[in-house]
C-alpha cells in the first residue's frame, strides 16, 4: 500500500476537490491525521497538532482553537462558509479554512482513505 | 436600597421538557413560597407564556422578567429579557422567523402549551421549540440589544448547550449583561478556574423544569425597586447596586 508521507493542505485540496475559503498562506502546512467534532470544548481537549479539523461550526472561536492546538487546517462541511471574522482570523493565523459540499461522514471517509 | 431574591431561569408547560405541573399559578405560588421577589420566564425559543405569568404574578406581588432561553446556531443556550410588550413581540417574531419548523413528536419530547391563567390550553405549538435558530450567538446578542433587552449566556459551566461546551471559551467580542451559572457550581470556585471571566457579572439560577426546582438556587440583587431598569442597572453595578451569588 502506498503510504503518503508529508501530506500537505494543498494536497488534500487537490485530491478531495476542496475549496480554499481563507488562509492561503498556510497551504503548505503538513497534515498529521484528522479530527471530527462540532463541540469546540472537545476539540480543545482532544485534538492533536497537525490534524485537519472537520466541523460545521463557523464561529470565530474555531480559529482560536485551531491556532491554540496548532491544527493544519479546518474543513467546513455541507457548503458552510466561515463567518467574516472567522475568515479574517484564518488569514491572520495562516491556518487555511477549506469547504466542501460533502457532509462530515462523507468527507471524513475520504480523508481517512488518503491519510491512513 | 433593598435586597431582592431572584431566580431568572424558569421553564413552563410551553417548554417540551417542562413538567406539566409548571402552570402559571403553580410557578407563582411556588416562587412566593420560596420567598422570591423576581423570577425570569425563559421557555425554549418562545416568549408565549410570559404575559400570563405576569398576569398571575400581579396578584402575588411577584415580578416577572419576560424573555426566553434562546438556542443559537452553535447550540449555545442564552437568556434574553425584554422590558416592554412591543419588544417582546418583536423578539417573538424574530424567533418565529429563525427557528426551523421541525414537527414536534409529543411522545418523545412532550407537550408545548400556551395556557391562560386557569390552565386552559390556548395554543399548542406544533414545531419543536428545542431546536436551534439559524443565527449565531453574535447575531442574537445584537438583536437583543437592538431591542434594549438583556443578554445572558445560560448555565455556562454545563457540559452541554453552554457557551463553554460549544465554543470552547467565552468570546470577548460579544456584549453580555451577565453570565449565568447552574446550581451545580460555586461561583468563586468557577471563577478561580476561569480567571479571564473574573470581571463579568454572574448570576446563578435554577433552570427549573419541575415545580420543586423553582428557586432552588437564587441570586441576590441589591437595588432600589423591582423593575426591569433597576435589574439592568444592578447587573452593571451602578451607584451601589449589586448582584451577589450565594456561597
Amino acid at each position: 500500500m502506498l503510504i503518503c508521507k508529508n501530506m500537505k493542505v494543498s494536497d488534500i485540496i487537490d485530491r478531495l476537490g476542496l475549496k480554499l475559503e481563507s488562509g492561503q498562506s498556510g497551504v503548505n502546512r503538513e497534515i498529521d491525521g484528522g479530527y471530527v467534532s462540532d463541540l469546540l470544548s472537545d476539540v480543545m481537549g482532544n485534538s492533536r497538532e497537525g490534524q485537519v479539523w472537520v466541523t460545521l461550526q463557523t464561529h470565530k472561536n474555531v480559529m482560536a482553537i485551531a491556532s491554540l492546538k496548532d491544527l493544519a487546517a479546518v474543513i467546513l462541511v455541507k457548503g458552510f462558509k466561515p463567518d467574516e471574522d472567522m475568515a479574517k482570523q484564518s488569514e491572520e493565523e495562516g491556518i487555511p479554512v477549506l469547504s466542501t459540499t460533502d457532509n462530515a461522514f462523507e468527507i471524513a471517509g475520504k480523508l481517512y482513505e488518503i491519510l491512513k | 436600597m433593598n435586597k431582592y431574591k431572584v431566580d431568572l431561569h424558569t421553564h413552563t408547560v410551553l417548554s417540551p421538557c417542562g413538567d406539566i405541573e409548571m402552570s402559571p399559578e403553580n410557578i407563582v405560588k411556588k416562587a412566593k413560597e420560596k420567598g422570591l421577589d423576581i423570577i425570569g420566564i425563559t421557555d425554549h425559543n418562545s416568549t408565549k407564556n410570559c404575559n400570563v405569568l405576569e398576569d398571575v404574578a400581579k396578584d402575588y406581588d411577584l415580578m416577572i422578567l419576560k424573555g426566553a432561553e434562546v438556542t443559537s446556531k452553535e447550540e449555545v443556550h442564552c437568556l434574553a429579557f425584554f422590558e416592554n410588550e412591543i419588544e417582546l413581540l418583536e423578539f417573538q417574531k424574530y424567533l418565529d422567523e429563525h427557528l426551523p419548523k421541525i414537527e414536534n413528536d409529543v411522545n418523545k419530547f412532550g407537550y408545548q402549551l400556551v395556557v391562560d391563567r386557569k390552565e386552559n390550553i390556548v395554543e399548542q405549538i406544533n414545531w419543536l421549540l428545542i431546536s436551534a435558530l439559524d443565527v449565531s450567538i453574535n447575531q442574537i446578542e445584537q438583536k437583543v440589544h437592538d431591542l434594549n433587552g438583556l443578554f445572558i449566556p445560560a448555565h455556562i459551566d454545563r457540559a452541554r448547550y453552554s457557551i463553554l461546551s460549544q465554543l470552547g471559551f467565552v468570546p470577548t467580542d460579544v456584549n453580555y449583561d451577565a453570565l449565568e451559572l447552574s446550581k451545580f457550581v460555586v461561583k468563586n470556585e468557577f471563577v478561580k478556574q476561569n480567571q479571564y471571566l473574573a470581571d463579568y457579572c454572574f448570576i446563578q439560577s435554577s433552570d427549573a423544569h419541575f415545580i420543586n426546582d423553582v428557586g432552588s438556587i437564587t441570586t441576590a440583587f441589591q437595588m432600589n425597586d423591582k423593575s426591569f431598569k433597576e435589574v439592568a442597572l444592578a447587573l452593571k453595578g451602578i451607584d451601589g447596586r449589586k448582584v451577589m451569588c450565594y456561597e
